[in-house]
Protein backbone atom coordinates (compact mmCIF):
# COMPACT_ATOMS: atom_id res chain seq x y z
CA UNK A 1 0.00 0.00 0.00
CA UNK A 2 2.79 2.32 0.91
CA UNK A 3 4.81 1.69 -2.23
CA UNK A 4 1.69 2.43 -4.24
CA UNK A 5 1.49 5.89 -2.77
CA UNK A 6 5.15 6.55 -3.33
CA UNK A 7 5.13 5.54 -6.98
CA UNK A 8 4.14 8.85 -8.57
CA UNK A 9 6.46 10.86 -6.37
CA UNK A 10 9.67 10.85 -8.47
CA UNK A 11 7.73 12.41 -11.35
CA UNK A 12 6.19 14.90 -8.94
CA UNK A 13 9.65 15.77 -7.64
CA UNK A 14 10.95 16.48 -11.12
CA UNK A 15 7.98 18.72 -11.77
CA UNK A 16 8.57 20.52 -8.48
CA UNK A 17 12.26 21.02 -9.22
CA UNK A 18 11.24 22.49 -12.57
CA UNK A 19 8.81 24.89 -10.87
CA UNK A 20 11.56 25.88 -8.45
CA UNK A 21 14.01 26.63 -11.30
CA UNK A 22 11.36 28.57 -13.22
CA UNK A 23 10.54 30.72 -10.17
CA UNK A 24 14.19 31.62 -9.61
CA UNK A 25 14.73 32.10 -13.36
CA UNK A 26 11.79 34.50 -13.68
CA UNK A 27 13.00 36.50 -10.72
CA UNK A 28 16.49 36.79 -12.24
CA UNK A 29 15.11 37.85 -15.62
CA UNK A 30 12.93 40.46 -13.91
CA UNK A 31 15.96 41.71 -12.02
CA UNK A 32 17.95 42.12 -15.25
CA UNK A 33 15.10 43.99 -16.97
CA UNK A 34 14.61 46.20 -13.92
CA UNK A 35 18.33 47.00 -13.74
CA UNK A 36 18.31 48.06 -17.39
CA UNK A 37 15.29 50.29 -16.89
CA UNK A 38 16.12 51.95 -13.58
CA UNK A 39 19.27 53.71 -12.53
CA UNK A 40 19.13 52.20 -9.06
CA UNK A 41 19.87 48.51 -9.39
CA UNK A 42 17.80 45.87 -7.65
CA UNK A 43 19.26 44.76 -4.30
CA UNK A 44 21.43 41.66 -4.54
CA UNK A 45 20.32 40.76 -0.99
CA UNK A 46 16.72 40.61 -2.10
CA UNK A 47 17.67 38.32 -4.97
CA UNK A 48 19.68 36.11 -2.63
CA UNK A 49 16.82 36.05 -0.15
CA UNK A 50 14.41 34.97 -2.86
CA UNK A 51 16.71 32.16 -3.96
CA UNK A 52 17.18 30.82 -0.43
CA UNK A 53 13.47 31.15 0.27
CA UNK A 54 12.53 29.14 -2.83
CA UNK A 55 15.11 26.48 -2.01
CA UNK A 56 13.68 26.26 1.54
CA UNK A 57 10.16 25.78 0.19
CA UNK A 58 11.09 23.07 -2.22
CA UNK A 59 13.49 21.29 0.08
CA UNK A 60 10.69 21.17 2.65
CA UNK A 61 8.45 19.50 0.09
CA UNK A 62 10.88 17.25 -1.76
CA UNK A 63 14.09 17.15 0.26
CA UNK A 64 15.41 14.28 2.37
CA UNK A 65 13.41 15.46 5.34
CA UNK A 66 10.20 15.21 3.37
CA UNK A 67 10.74 11.49 2.93
CA UNK A 68 11.05 10.92 6.67
CA UNK A 69 8.21 13.28 7.41
CA UNK A 70 5.71 10.61 6.43
CA UNK A 71 6.61 8.65 9.51
CA UNK A 72 8.42 11.14 11.70
CA UNK A 73 6.61 14.03 13.32
CA UNK A 74 9.89 15.75 14.21
CA UNK A 75 10.99 15.78 10.56
CA UNK A 76 7.53 17.00 9.57
CA UNK A 77 7.91 19.88 12.01
CA UNK A 78 11.34 20.76 10.60
CA UNK A 79 9.69 21.10 7.20
CA UNK A 80 6.95 23.27 8.58
CA UNK A 81 9.50 25.52 10.22
CA UNK A 82 11.18 26.07 6.84
CA UNK A 83 7.92 26.33 4.95
CA UNK A 84 5.77 28.29 7.36
CA UNK A 85 8.20 30.53 9.18
CA UNK A 86 11.55 31.10 7.47
CA UNK A 87 10.61 30.95 3.78
CA UNK A 88 7.76 33.51 4.09
CA UNK A 89 10.06 36.05 5.76
CA UNK A 90 12.75 35.52 3.10
CA UNK A 91 10.28 35.81 0.22
CA UNK A 92 8.58 38.84 1.78
CA UNK A 93 11.97 40.55 2.03
CA UNK A 94 12.63 39.70 -1.63
CA UNK A 95 9.62 41.91 -2.55
CA UNK A 96 8.47 39.99 -5.65
CA UNK A 97 5.47 42.29 -6.24
CA UNK A 98 7.61 45.42 -6.36
CA UNK A 99 10.02 43.75 -8.77
CA UNK A 100 7.12 42.57 -10.91
CA UNK A 101 5.69 46.10 -11.04
CA UNK A 102 9.08 47.49 -12.06
CA UNK A 103 9.27 45.36 -15.20
CA UNK A 104 5.75 46.17 -16.40
CA UNK A 105 4.96 49.22 -18.47
CA UNK A 106 3.29 52.04 -16.58
CA UNK A 107 -0.19 51.33 -17.90
CA UNK A 108 -0.17 47.63 -17.00
CA UNK A 109 1.51 48.30 -13.66
CA UNK A 110 -1.28 50.75 -12.83
CA UNK A 111 -3.87 48.13 -13.73
CA UNK A 112 -2.16 45.62 -11.44
CA UNK A 113 -2.04 48.03 -8.51
CA UNK A 114 -5.73 48.84 -9.10
CA UNK A 115 -6.50 45.13 -9.05
CA UNK A 116 -4.57 44.77 -5.79
CA UNK A 117 -6.95 47.26 -4.20
CA UNK A 118 -9.90 44.95 -4.85
CA UNK A 119 -11.69 43.51 -1.85
CA UNK A 120 -10.52 39.89 -2.14
CA UNK A 121 -6.88 41.00 -1.90
CA UNK A 122 -7.67 43.42 0.92
CA UNK A 123 -9.46 40.62 2.74
CA UNK A 124 -6.68 38.05 2.29
CA UNK A 125 -3.99 40.48 3.43
CA UNK A 126 -6.02 41.63 6.44
CA UNK A 127 -3.87 40.68 9.48
CA UNK A 128 -6.73 38.94 11.29
CA UNK A 129 -7.85 36.92 8.26
CA UNK A 130 -4.28 35.93 7.43
CA UNK A 131 -3.62 34.95 11.05
CA UNK A 132 -6.74 32.78 11.09
CA UNK A 133 -5.76 31.16 7.80
CA UNK A 134 -2.26 30.32 8.96
CA UNK A 135 -2.45 29.54 12.69
CA UNK A 136 -6.11 28.46 12.48
CA UNK A 137 -5.09 26.13 9.66
CA UNK A 138 -2.45 24.57 11.89
CA UNK A 139 -5.01 23.95 14.63
CA UNK A 140 -7.25 22.17 12.12
CA UNK A 141 -4.32 20.19 10.71
CA UNK A 142 -3.10 18.82 14.03
CA UNK A 143 -6.26 18.47 16.08
CA UNK A 144 -8.41 16.71 13.47
CA UNK A 145 -7.71 13.60 11.43
CA UNK A 146 -6.36 15.75 8.58
CA UNK A 147 -2.76 15.05 9.60
CA UNK A 148 -3.33 11.27 9.37
CA UNK A 149 -5.20 11.69 6.06
CA UNK A 150 -2.45 13.73 4.43
CA UNK A 151 0.04 10.91 5.12
CA UNK A 152 -2.10 8.65 2.93
CA UNK A 153 -2.60 10.96 -0.01
CA UNK A 154 0.19 12.60 -1.98
CA UNK A 155 -2.02 15.32 -3.45
CA UNK A 156 -3.52 16.22 -0.09
CA UNK A 157 -0.01 16.26 1.33
CA UNK A 158 1.05 18.71 -1.36
CA UNK A 159 -2.05 20.84 -0.82
CA UNK A 160 -1.37 21.14 2.91
CA UNK A 161 2.23 22.18 2.25
CA UNK A 162 1.22 24.79 -0.30
CA UNK A 163 -1.49 26.09 2.03
CA UNK A 164 0.97 26.38 4.92
CA UNK A 165 3.32 28.43 2.80
CA UNK A 166 0.71 30.71 1.20
CA UNK A 167 -1.16 31.37 4.44
CA UNK A 168 2.08 32.10 6.32
CA UNK A 169 3.26 34.34 3.51
CA UNK A 170 0.01 36.35 3.59
CA UNK A 171 0.33 36.66 7.35
CA UNK A 172 3.96 37.79 7.08
CA UNK A 173 3.23 40.51 4.51
CA UNK A 174 0.22 41.68 6.52
CA UNK A 175 2.50 42.25 9.54
CA UNK A 176 5.82 43.45 8.10
CA UNK A 177 6.12 45.66 5.05
CA UNK A 178 8.95 45.25 2.58
CA UNK A 179 6.86 44.83 -0.52
CA UNK A 180 4.11 46.85 -2.19
CA UNK A 181 0.80 46.39 -0.39
CA UNK A 182 -2.09 48.83 -1.01
CA UNK A 183 -3.26 48.95 2.57
CA UNK A 184 -1.15 48.48 5.68
CA UNK A 185 -2.89 48.52 9.06
CA UNK A 186 -1.69 50.60 12.02
CA UNK A 187 1.28 49.37 14.05
CA UNK A 188 -0.91 49.06 17.14
CA UNK A 189 -3.48 46.82 15.44
CA UNK A 190 -0.80 44.73 13.77
CA UNK A 191 1.06 44.27 17.06
CA UNK A 192 -2.10 42.97 18.77
CA UNK A 193 -2.78 40.49 15.95
CA UNK A 194 0.86 39.40 15.91
CA UNK A 195 0.78 38.84 19.66
CA UNK A 196 -2.41 36.75 19.46
CA UNK A 197 -1.07 34.70 16.55
CA UNK A 198 2.20 33.99 18.38
CA UNK A 199 0.27 32.98 21.49
CA UNK A 200 -2.04 30.67 19.51
CA UNK A 201 1.03 29.07 17.95
CA UNK A 202 2.69 28.54 21.35
CA UNK A 203 -0.50 27.17 22.91
CA UNK A 204 -0.93 24.70 20.05
CA UNK A 205 2.64 23.43 20.45
CA UNK A 206 2.17 22.80 24.17
CA UNK A 207 -1.22 21.22 23.54
CA UNK A 208 0.35 18.79 21.02
CA UNK A 209 2.94 17.80 23.62
CA UNK A 210 0.20 16.15 25.64
CA UNK A 211 -2.26 15.39 22.82
CA UNK A 212 -0.41 13.78 19.88
CA UNK A 213 -2.10 14.13 16.46
CA UNK A 214 -3.71 10.97 15.10
CA UNK A 215 -1.08 8.38 14.18
CA UNK A 216 1.80 10.12 15.98
CA UNK A 217 3.60 8.38 18.83
CA UNK A 218 3.87 10.03 22.25
CA UNK A 219 7.65 10.46 21.96
CA UNK A 220 7.30 11.76 18.40
CA UNK A 221 4.72 14.31 19.54
CA UNK A 222 6.89 15.44 22.45
CA UNK A 223 9.95 15.98 20.24
CA UNK A 224 7.96 17.59 17.45
CA UNK A 225 5.99 19.92 19.69
CA UNK A 226 9.12 21.15 21.46
CA UNK A 227 10.70 21.90 18.10
CA UNK A 228 7.50 23.73 17.11
CA UNK A 229 7.65 25.72 20.36
CA UNK A 230 11.34 26.70 20.41
CA UNK A 231 11.83 26.83 16.65
CA UNK A 232 8.71 28.97 16.51
CA UNK A 233 10.21 31.26 19.14
CA UNK A 234 13.39 31.71 17.14
CA UNK A 235 11.63 32.75 13.95
CA UNK A 236 9.14 34.85 15.91
CA UNK A 237 12.05 36.86 17.32
CA UNK A 238 13.11 37.59 13.75
CA UNK A 239 9.58 38.69 12.84
CA UNK A 240 9.25 40.89 15.95
CA UNK A 241 12.69 42.46 15.33
CA UNK A 242 11.74 43.39 11.78
CA UNK A 243 8.35 44.70 12.93
CA UNK A 244 9.92 46.85 15.67
CA UNK A 245 12.63 48.16 13.34
CA UNK A 246 9.93 49.28 10.93
CA UNK A 247 8.03 50.96 13.78
CA UNK A 248 11.23 52.68 14.94
CA UNK A 249 11.93 54.03 11.46
CA UNK A 250 8.35 55.20 10.96
CA UNK A 251 8.16 57.18 14.23
CA UNK A 252 11.42 59.00 13.58
CA UNK A 253 10.89 62.60 14.69
CA UNK A 254 10.80 64.94 11.69
CA UNK A 255 13.06 67.49 13.34
CA UNK A 256 15.38 65.50 15.55
CA UNK A 257 14.16 67.30 18.72
CA UNK A 258 16.23 69.72 20.77
CA UNK A 259 19.69 69.12 19.31
CA UNK A 260 18.43 70.08 15.88
CA UNK A 261 16.36 73.07 16.95
CA UNK A 262 19.26 75.13 18.18
CA UNK A 263 21.90 74.21 15.67
CA UNK B 1 20.19 77.92 26.63
CA UNK B 2 16.99 78.92 28.44
CA UNK B 3 15.04 77.75 25.42
CA UNK B 4 16.72 74.34 25.40
CA UNK B 5 16.00 73.47 29.01
CA UNK B 6 12.37 74.42 28.48
CA UNK B 7 12.24 72.19 25.43
CA UNK B 8 13.79 69.27 27.30
CA UNK B 9 11.37 69.69 30.20
CA UNK B 10 8.39 69.79 27.90
CA UNK B 11 9.46 66.51 26.33
CA UNK B 12 10.00 65.01 29.79
CA UNK B 13 6.36 65.55 30.66
CA UNK B 14 5.17 64.40 27.26
CA UNK B 15 7.09 61.16 27.39
CA UNK B 16 6.65 60.45 31.09
CA UNK B 17 4.15 57.67 30.47
CA UNK B 18 6.26 56.21 27.68
CA UNK B 19 9.13 55.93 30.19
CA UNK B 20 6.82 54.12 32.62
CA UNK B 21 5.30 51.73 30.09
CA UNK B 22 8.56 51.10 28.26
CA UNK B 23 10.10 50.14 31.59
CA UNK B 24 7.03 48.07 32.51
CA UNK B 25 7.27 45.99 29.34
CA UNK B 26 11.00 45.57 29.77
CA UNK B 27 10.67 44.41 33.39
CA UNK B 28 7.93 41.94 32.47
CA UNK B 29 9.98 40.58 29.61
CA UNK B 30 13.14 40.22 31.68
CA UNK B 31 11.40 38.38 34.52
CA UNK B 32 9.73 36.04 32.03
CA UNK B 33 13.09 35.53 30.34
CA UNK B 34 14.83 34.68 33.65
CA UNK B 35 11.97 32.31 34.45
CA UNK B 36 12.36 30.61 31.08
CA UNK B 37 16.16 30.34 30.90
CA UNK B 38 17.28 29.96 34.52
CA UNK B 39 14.49 27.83 35.96
CA UNK B 40 13.41 25.87 32.87
CA UNK B 41 16.57 25.47 30.82
CA UNK B 42 19.48 25.67 33.25
CA UNK B 43 18.20 24.33 36.57
CA UNK B 44 15.44 22.16 35.07
CA UNK B 45 13.32 22.97 38.11
CA UNK B 46 10.22 23.71 36.06
CA UNK B 47 8.71 21.33 33.55
CA UNK B 48 7.87 22.13 29.93
CA UNK B 49 4.40 20.77 30.44
CA UNK B 50 2.98 19.56 33.72
CA UNK B 51 0.19 17.02 33.25
CA UNK B 52 -2.01 18.81 35.78
CA UNK B 53 -2.13 21.97 33.65
CA UNK B 54 -5.67 23.20 33.00
CA UNK B 55 -6.77 24.46 29.59
CA UNK B 56 -7.08 28.02 30.82
CA UNK B 57 -3.59 27.66 32.30
CA UNK B 58 -2.25 26.66 28.90
CA UNK B 59 -3.86 29.71 27.30
CA UNK B 60 -2.56 32.04 29.99
CA UNK B 61 0.94 30.59 29.72
CA UNK B 62 0.92 30.88 25.92
CA UNK B 63 -0.27 34.47 25.98
CA UNK B 64 2.33 35.49 28.53
CA UNK B 65 5.09 33.67 26.71
CA UNK B 66 4.32 35.45 23.43
CA UNK B 67 3.82 38.74 25.25
CA UNK B 68 7.18 38.49 27.00
CA UNK B 69 9.10 38.08 23.75
CA UNK B 70 7.28 40.98 22.24
CA UNK B 71 7.65 43.11 25.38
CA UNK B 72 11.40 42.61 25.68
CA UNK B 73 12.14 43.45 22.05
CA UNK B 74 9.48 46.16 21.74
CA UNK B 75 10.56 47.94 24.92
CA UNK B 76 14.19 48.02 23.77
CA UNK B 77 13.06 49.89 20.68
CA UNK B 78 10.94 52.21 22.86
CA UNK B 79 14.04 52.87 24.96
CA UNK B 80 16.02 53.76 21.84
CA UNK B 81 13.15 56.03 20.76
CA UNK B 82 13.16 57.83 24.15
CA UNK B 83 16.91 58.42 23.85
CA UNK B 84 16.47 59.69 20.31
CA UNK B 85 13.96 62.22 21.64
CA UNK B 86 16.13 63.09 24.68
CA UNK B 87 13.18 62.15 26.84
CA UNK B 88 14.62 59.28 28.85
CA UNK B 89 14.10 59.46 32.64
CA UNK B 90 16.12 56.65 34.23
CA UNK B 91 14.34 56.56 37.59
CA UNK B 92 10.87 56.51 36.11
CA UNK B 93 11.90 53.83 33.60
CA UNK B 94 13.38 51.66 36.37
CA UNK B 95 10.21 52.21 38.41
CA UNK B 96 8.21 50.96 35.45
CA UNK B 97 10.55 47.98 35.03
CA UNK B 98 10.19 46.96 38.69
CA UNK B 99 6.42 47.32 38.46
CA UNK B 100 6.24 45.18 35.31
CA UNK B 101 8.61 42.54 36.65
CA UNK B 102 6.98 42.43 40.08
CA UNK B 103 3.45 42.24 38.70
CA UNK B 104 4.33 39.41 36.35
CA UNK B 105 6.18 37.48 39.04
CA UNK B 106 3.30 37.86 41.48
CA UNK B 107 0.80 36.76 38.81
CA UNK B 108 3.03 33.82 37.91
CA UNK B 109 3.59 32.84 41.54
CA UNK B 110 -0.03 33.05 42.65
CA UNK B 111 -2.47 32.62 39.76
CA UNK B 112 -0.38 30.61 37.28
CA UNK B 113 1.44 28.33 39.73
CA UNK B 114 -1.23 27.89 42.39
CA UNK B 115 -4.65 28.56 40.85
CA UNK B 116 -4.10 27.28 37.31
CA UNK B 117 -1.45 24.73 38.33
CA UNK B 118 0.60 25.30 35.16
CA UNK B 119 3.72 24.05 36.92
CA UNK B 120 5.46 24.43 40.28
CA UNK B 121 8.75 26.18 41.00
CA UNK B 122 10.44 22.90 41.90
CA UNK B 123 9.43 19.29 42.19
CA UNK B 124 9.98 16.65 44.90
CA UNK B 125 10.80 19.21 47.58
CA UNK B 126 8.77 21.13 50.16
CA UNK B 127 7.44 23.90 47.94
CA UNK B 128 6.42 26.38 50.66
CA UNK B 129 9.75 28.24 51.17
CA UNK B 130 10.15 28.55 47.38
CA UNK B 131 6.68 30.02 47.02
CA UNK B 132 7.27 32.45 49.91
CA UNK B 133 10.59 33.72 48.52
CA UNK B 134 9.11 33.97 45.01
CA UNK B 135 6.10 36.02 46.02
CA UNK B 136 7.88 38.20 48.59
CA UNK B 137 10.48 39.15 45.96
CA UNK B 138 7.58 40.10 43.69
CA UNK B 139 5.94 42.24 46.38
CA UNK B 140 9.29 43.89 47.17
CA UNK B 141 9.68 44.88 43.51
CA UNK B 142 6.19 46.35 43.40
CA UNK B 143 6.75 48.36 46.60
CA UNK B 144 10.10 49.70 45.31
CA UNK B 145 8.35 50.59 42.05
CA UNK B 146 5.65 52.48 43.94
CA UNK B 147 8.19 54.76 45.62
CA UNK B 148 10.22 55.35 42.46
CA UNK B 149 7.14 56.17 40.42
CA UNK B 150 5.70 58.41 43.12
CA UNK B 151 9.00 60.24 43.29
CA UNK B 152 9.29 60.81 39.57
CA UNK B 153 5.63 61.73 39.31
CA UNK B 154 6.05 64.69 41.71
CA UNK B 155 8.95 65.83 39.57
CA UNK B 156 6.81 65.95 36.46
CA UNK B 157 4.12 67.84 38.37
CA UNK B 158 6.80 70.38 39.28
CA UNK B 159 7.47 70.78 35.61
CA UNK B 160 3.82 71.52 35.09
CA UNK B 161 3.99 74.19 37.80
CA UNK B 162 7.19 75.53 36.30
CA UNK B 163 5.55 76.00 32.97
Amino acid sequence: MHSNNHLPEPILWLQLIAVCMIAIGLYLIAMVISNRRFRKSWSIWKTLSFGIGVVFIFSAIIGPYAINAHSDFYAHMTNHLLLGMLAPILIAFASPVTLFLRVLNVKTARRVTEWMKSWPILLLTHPLVAALLSVGGLWILYTTSLYALMQQNVLLHMFVHVHVFIASYLFTISIISFDYLPHQWSFRFRSIVLLLALAAHGILSKYLYAHPPEGVSRIGAEKGSMLMYYGGDASEILLILIFCTQWYKSTKPRVSTSTHSFV
Amino acid sequence: MEKTSKHVKASLTNYSSRNLWGGFLFGLGVVAFIDETVFHQLLHWHHFYDKSTTDIGLVSDGLFHAFSWFATIGSSFMLADLHRRHAFVLKRWIGGALLGGGTFQLYDGTIQHKLMQIHQIRYNVDITPYDVVWNITALGMIIAAYFLLKNTNIRTEEHHAFK
